[in-house]
């Protein structure tokens, strides 16, 4: 034992404590701790911050970026936060956050005149953006429809399966992207839509589906409406591109006013990471549309009852920059205009690399490039191909060949097109 | 089948219809789809599927705060969350931490990108030599792996959750009482949650034996709950003999401490004073977690500002514990925020601001120390009958009263007094203006028979 503690000891003063009060374990409890695998987005960022290369270009993760490759802090941003600094007294907000930011919200995914809004029909609570609406959401699931299973597209964010995952709700998932046309597998989907036990919770992404870009056209999504009547299926809309897909909110928010129309009770998440440039803020909301105000009441009860106890009331500064930006005509009128300036960047990159590519001569078709929708274009390359963009060329990106777009500039296109040239030419 | 299966219509609806009943029609036969057109009222447009849900009650704390709004009497006085307030009754900003706030604003390089997973790094850093000591020995050594997350909430979940997936023993063992909270807590991270004895209602102090005849009895390597100064909602604290004891204690049963530290700096006004506990731990070379909240001693409530550190025997071992932190983040919230923990890195950073800080700090502590001293000695003068004392010897935000409910309940109703029922008044929204009315209201009702 003292032999034991002499070799172990930290530090001499340690030492004698130790072999007067007999401490067992001379190793650590967290030995066995293996090291966790890098997340397989959020780690190409870190590898490219440390790549000393300068032609190093990131279209990783998505965040947008100008055309000299600088992230953008928005101009109603800075304004709504020069307003607020030296007001705020910095209390807590109530569990379910702020009721203000959470109006303007629902506003923005329900419709300005929503009647479920006035008839005070939806259940919603201010969340740590995205991931965090999700993430109460599927314990909510978990909570009170302990039976239920989530199907999840194929493929999607990783990190959806991550978040029901450690809610402990079952996966399983339905077809979505279909390889050799880059576009969406519909028969596919309507299949499994089908064969789906009755009553089943969906994940649906609202628009500029997340890797691959490809959205259901408006015909598609109502008969994807229709056949959730059908099979009485609980629809969970992720929708983080409001705006950002097509320029225009109320455009980019059809798919969720189609399953209204047709009366289905919905959730949805919202994020202002990507929108109002806010990542870092964490912002966004959870809503669920119940059947009227007093069972929105009760849902928004237990909603709460499942933040408190993982951060008691969510963050202050991003809500109010959200509240201020919507709650002034001027400011949201400005912020529109900021977000289709964003959609328009990227749209022009789709082009850019599109006619790039096709200028190189690529033996390969690149018309997905600008069929798909938002920050992400699903490029087809397989990981092997990724690996040589980075090692040869460092170029960083996922390994399922999802380009960010926003990480496109003029400046870069041209690299770029060259490189995914050079690793796809001879597939 | 010889439907007709409005391909060959014109209509948009028709042909959804169409495209429907393909589908539904693909290898079943047509009596199950004629089913599905008989009813058109089956599908989404039905009932909800949480119709069944029950409405939560509201949170006891939380809730007392929403009672007092509700009030229309003009005399109200609101003890129940605690949240600092002036003797003016108003919420308080440090100057320190508009200071930041306007060095953040006027920095128009600063950007709003997503966080590292594991939060801001300075933040990380400097937090950690705050709570162990700028010349911890674990610091140097690179064995404390420290994560920003949603203040003392967000760091006890991210820890708990932690403890459930990688530490062998699946028991958190946490005091009686403790913050209401707590049990949620831990119990939605995995864990099955015990208690020890802690207060004595009888001394309205410590019930010193009781806990070490508890802590005695747990299984080896159990995780102990401990809250770090300015118990929660006792206000008693062990002494710091009584520390060394259950140090001593913990370490020969292998019992993870695992310390809340909501109030470092708030309850004697001494940030490295209302440290010593955790700092005895960390001295002996053992392994703990702690919990670090900013709500309360920087004045960052809504901001969520906080951090968990996990000091471990070795620095590898620190490096994966962190990775292993990353994979419960992740999927919670993905990284935390970034507003909060950047003011509070611009002041531990700085000299000059840090020094102001703790200033600021003094004396928010020693206001609420003076108004234990008012209310003792108000109790006093009115011939309150029962000992008091307590009031004066308890430490930090709260004072447990230990009135009981019925008691609690008539204080409100007659005298608009507003607390949890299990009789926690916050010294922080008391004055020397509304002491007066308290002690009125303690000497009423004590003298009352209820």
């Amino acid at each position: 034992m003292a032999a034991m503690a002499i070799r172990n000891s930290a530090s001499r003063g340690t030492m004698m404590s130790r072999q007067i009060w007999g401490l067992r374990s001379m190793s650590s409890w967290w030995k066995n701790v293996e090291p966790a695998p890098k997340d397989p987005i959020l780690g190409v960022t870190e590898a490219f911050l440390a790549d000393p290369s300068p032609d190093k270009v990131n279209v990783g993760v998505g965040a947008y970026r100008d055309d000299n490759g600088k992230p953008v802090v928005l101009e109603c941003v800075r304004e709504a936060e020069r307003r607020i600094a030296g007001t705020s007294f910095m209390e807590y907000l109530p569990m379910g956050g702020s009721v203000k930011m959470v109006d303007e919200t629902l506003k923005l995914a329900y419709g300005d005149n929503s009647e479920f809004i006035k008839d005070k029909k939806i259940a919603a609570v201010q969340s740590l953006s995205g991931t965090g609406a999700c993430r109460l959401f599927a314990d909510f699931q978990k909570r009170f429809r302990p039976d239920s299973q989530i199907y999840i597209p194929v493929p999607t964010w990783s990190n959806h399966h991550n978040i029901w995952r450690d809610a402990q709700v079952t996966q399983k998932t339905y077809h979505y992207y279909h390889p050799e046309t880059k576009g969406l597998d519909f028969s596919g989907l309507m299949d499994d839509v089908k064969n789906a036990p009755e009553g089943s919770f969906f994940l649906l992404h609202a628009c500029a589906h997340n890797p691959t870009g490809v959205d259901p056209t408006e015909e598609q999504w109502r008969e994807i409406s229709q056949l959730f009547k059908a099979k009485n299926h609980f629809a969970f809309f992720d929708m983080a591109y409001q705006g950002f897909a097509s320029g225009d909110p109320a455009r980019d928010a059809k798919s969720i006013r189609i399953f209204l129309e047709d009366g289905h009770h919905i959730g949805i998440s919202q994020s202002y990471a990507k929108n109002m440039g806010l990542y870092g803020q964490r912002v966004g909301c959870l809503s669920v549309l119940c059947e009227d105000e007093k069972q929105a009441v009760t849902v928004k009860s237990q909603l709460q009852q499942l933040a408190r106890p993982m951060y008691s009331n969510p963050p202050l500064h991003g809500a109010q920059i959200v509240s201020t930006i919507l709650g002034d005509p001027a400011l949201k009128g400005l912020w529109l205009k900021e977000v289709k300036v964003m959609a328009d960047r990227i749209i022009g990159m789709r082009t850019a690399l599109r006619e790039s590519l096709e200028k190189l001569g690529s033996p390969l078709s690149w018309e997905h490039v600008t069929k798909q929708i938002g920050m992400f274009c699903y490029s087809g390359m397989t990981p092997e191909q990724v690996d040589r963009l980075t090692s040869e060329y460092h170029i960083y990106m996922t390994r399922n060949g999802r380009i960010s777009m926003a990480g496109v500039t003029t400046g870069n296109v041209g690299y770029l097109a060259n490189a995914i040239h050079e690793v796809t030419k001879s597939s | 089948m010889k439907t007709n299966d409005f391909s060959s219509s014109t209509s948009p609806s028709d042909r959804r219809i169409g495209a429907l009943f393909r589908h539904l029609t693909a290898g079943t036969d047509a009596d199950r789809v004629s089913s599905v057109f008989a009813s058109p009222t089956s599908g989404g447009a039905g009932g909800s599927v949480f119709a069944h849900l029950v409405q939560a009650p509201e949170d006891a704390i939380l809730g007392v705060t929403i009672a007092y709004n509700k009030d229309p009497s003009p005399i109200k006085l609101n003890l129940g969350v605690g949240a600092y307030r002036t003797e003016e009754g108003k919420p308080l900003v440090l100057n320190v931490v508009r200071k930041a706030e306007q060095q953040l604003i006027n920095d128009r390089s600063r950007i709003k990108e997503y966080l590292p997973i594991v939060g801001l790094v300075e933040f990380n850093k400097l937090s950690a030599k705050l709570i162990l000591g700028a010349d911890s020995p674990a610091i140097r050594e690179n064995r404390v792996t420290t994560v920003e997350c949603l203040s003392g909430t967000g760091s006890l979940r991210v820890g708990g959750e932690f403890l459930a997936r990688h530490y062998h023993q699946k028991t958190i063992y946490i005091p009686q009482p403790t913050w209401g909270n707590h049990p949620k807590i831990f119990t939605l991270a995995g864990l099955s949650v015990k208690t020890y004895r802690y207060y004595d209602p009888s001394t309205r102090g410590l019930n010193f034996q009781g806990l070490l005849e508890d802590l005695g009895a747990a299984p080896q390597g159990s995780i102990v709950l401990l809250h770090a100064c300015a118990h929660n909602p006792t206000g008693v604290d062990p002494t710091l003999e009584q520390w060394e004891q259950i140090r001593k204690l913990m370490r020969s049963k292998g019992l993870m401490p695992f310390f809340d530290s909501a109030y470092q700096g708030f309850a004697s006004g001494s940030l490295d004073t209302d440290a010593k506990p955790i700092r005895m731990f960390v001295a002996d070379g053992g392994e703990l977690l702690v919990a670090q909240s900013y709500a309360k001693n920087m004045g960052l409530y809504g901001e969520r500002v906080g951090a968990l550190s996990i000091v471990c025997k070795a620095a590898d071992v620190a490096g994966r514990v962190e990775s292993q932190l990353k994979l419960v983040i992740r999927p919670m919230y993905s990284n935390p925020p970034i507003h909060g923990a950047s003011i509070v890195a611009v002041i531990l950073r700085d000299r000059n601001l840090f020094n102001e800080w703790t200033l600021e700090l003094k004396a928010m502590a020693d206001r609420i120390i003076s108004m234990r001293k008012q209310l003792f000695e108000a109790l006093r003068a009115r011939g309150t009958p029962g000992d008091w004392t307590h009031i004066i010897k308890q430490i930090g935000m709260f004072t447990f009263t230990g009135l009981n409910p019925a008691q609690v309940s008539y204080m409100t109703k007659e005298y608009h007094i507003y607390m949890t029922s299990d009789g926690r008044i916050s010294m922080a929204g008391l004055s020397s203006k509304t002491v007066p009315h308290l002690a009125d209201a303690i000497h009423a009702v004590v003298t009352k028979a209820l």
